[in-house]
């Protein structure tokens, strides 16, 4: 299969006809999850993700006092691939996480100055991506999942120390939409959009975030290397497919 | 995490540095000596010591039939920081191992070795900013003073943008303060980028500007690894 796969792109084609900078069929679903503050669902072609967000109260870090917190954390559950494990978050599902975190934040995606409650008491934003089926590209389709679930997140209102979670005073407070798009390399061809099968012959995966006044918001490689006179050109194709990808939101 | 500070006045650095000048290099090999290979790195004081073993028998072999196995740690010791870390794999520290095996491993004809592994650990002794920077020139020098059949050395350097100007080698100050820094590494020979990270918000000019301040220094830091490993054959 891999073989074939290579063959195909060598000479332009690729396993499901699509063009190298194609997406598959994307289905973004805000608010799915009733008990969630924010929820979306994502499908990109086979790939489904949940993402759902949680508010908590919580006590602000030491360095940004006057700030609210924001956590992303990503699971690979074994029910969605066979080649997902049990057991806590895997290095890859850790490097998931993390760069969205960073892309949201980099890009000033939510305003945390606004989510503060009073002195030492801050709002946390726990945003859990949960994979559903891994059929490639997670890495763009959290980026969406995550965005979409923040932007109908709701804020529960609070009486005393208590949160009442179905009583809501307001949206959270989001102002940028920043969307990942990865870029990868087989052989000396560029494609976007991998499926399981083509994402196991990938040479590296390049992925930037774009947040909407098309600046970069985060960049990650991975995989083996990539030609320094190639970057740019990688970095023009997700700027351009960045727009596409967020009408989608 | 922003602090209302003043990074830059009359264009130098807080620690009088230049915009486009590194801190003091220094480079020790052969700092451990159980291991195959070891080196420490130190950009001013960040400090990371790595050591190789290997390659050693793979067990289970199946595992790696056509190449061997790099594995890589990166860690902080508990003292490295201002407030302790505690010690052990943390969500940033296991993110980190797996961005510098994949940017120390295009370096090492790995195929030479099936059914082998080659196992780096790195320990940042004092930490200051750019700690996988220097993470990745530490164990590409250790690599190299194991003896490991290599294609080139990889050269890691950071840079980034503070008050609005674009730097090189950001401290922890610094970094805690950017609007963005950027994490490089080459294999200079067939300039390959191996290593490519970023955080913070930049344009499209920005970055190609960076991306060539980081390539530039690179092969300053070359010819310093080229300049240490010569040395310890002449000794």
């Amino acid at each position: 299969m891999e073989e074939y796969i290579l063959r195909l792109i060598d000479e332009g084609r690729r396993v499901d006809n699509r063009d190298f900078l194609e997406y598959r069929k994307i289905e973004v679903v805000p608010n799915v999850i009733k008990r969630a503050e924010g929820s979306a669902s994502v499908k990109i072609g086979n790939t489904h993700l949940i993402a759902g967000v949680k508010m908590e109260i919580g006590k602000p870090f030491p360095d940004s006092p006057e700030e609210g917190i924001l956590v992303v954390n990503a699971e690979f559950p074994p029910l969605a691939s066979p080649e997902f494990e049990l057991g806590p978050p895997g290095e890859d599902a850790i490097e998931l996480a993390r760069v969205v975190d960073r892309a949201i934040r980099s890009a000033e995606t939510i305003e945390l100055k606004k989510l503060k409650i009073e002195e030492e008491k801050v709002w946390c934003v726990f945003v859990d991506i949960h994979v559903i089926n891994d059929d490639g590209n997670l890495l763009d389709a959290a980026s969406l999942a995550a965005i979409s679930a923040l932007l109908n997140t709701q804020i529960p209102k609070i009486e005393g120390e208590k949160i009442i979670r179905e009583e809501f005073t307001g949206k959270l407070p989001v102002v940028n939409k920043p969307v990942i798009v990865s870029v990868c390399r087989v052989g000396n061809k560029l494609i976007l959009d991998p499926n399981a099968e083509e994402e196991k012959i990938l040479d590296s995966k390049l992925s930037f975030g774009i947040d909407e006044n098309g600046k970069i918001c985060a960049i990650q490689k991975q995989g083996k290397p990539i030609k320094f006179d190639n970057i740019e050109k990688m970095l023009d194709i997700a700027i351009e497919k960045s727009k596409e990808l967020r009408k989608c939101l | 995490m922003k602090k209302e500070v003043k990074l830059i006045e009359n264009g130098k650095r807080v620690d009088g540095r230049k915009l486009e000048e590194m801190r003091p290099i220094s480079i020790e090999l052969n700092v451990v000596e159980r291991a195959d290979g070891s080196a420490k790195f130190s950009f001013g004081d960040t400090v990371a010591v790595a050591s190789v073993y290997g390659p050693k028998a793979l067990f289970p072999k199946h595992l790696q039939e056509r190449k061997c196995l790099v594995r890589c740690k990166y860690s902080m010791a508990p003292f490295s920081v201002s407030e302790r870390k505690s010690p052990g794999p943390d969500r940033r520290s296991i993110e980190l191992s797996k961005i510098i095996r994949q940017a120390i491993e295009p370096s090492i004809f790995t195929e030479e070795f099936p059914r082998a592994s080659i196992d780096v650990f790195i320990e940042i002794l004092n930490a200051d900013g750019s700690t996988r920077i220097a993470s990745t020139n530490a164990a590409s020098l250790a690599l190299a003073t194991a003896g490991i059949p290599m294609r080139d050395l990889i050269c890691a350097v950071s840079v980034g943008k503070i008050e609005n100007k674009l730097v090189v080698d950001l401290n922890g100050i610094e970094d805690n303060n950017s609007d963005c820094d950027l994490s490089f590494a080459i294999l200079p020979s067939k300039n390959e980028v191996t290593l490519l990270q970023m955080d913070g918000l930049l344009t499209k000019e920005e970055f190609i500007k960076l991306l060539n301040m980081a390539k530039e220094n690179c092969m300053k830091i070359y010819e310093l690894q080229k300049k240490s490993l010569k040395e310890m054959y002449e000794k």
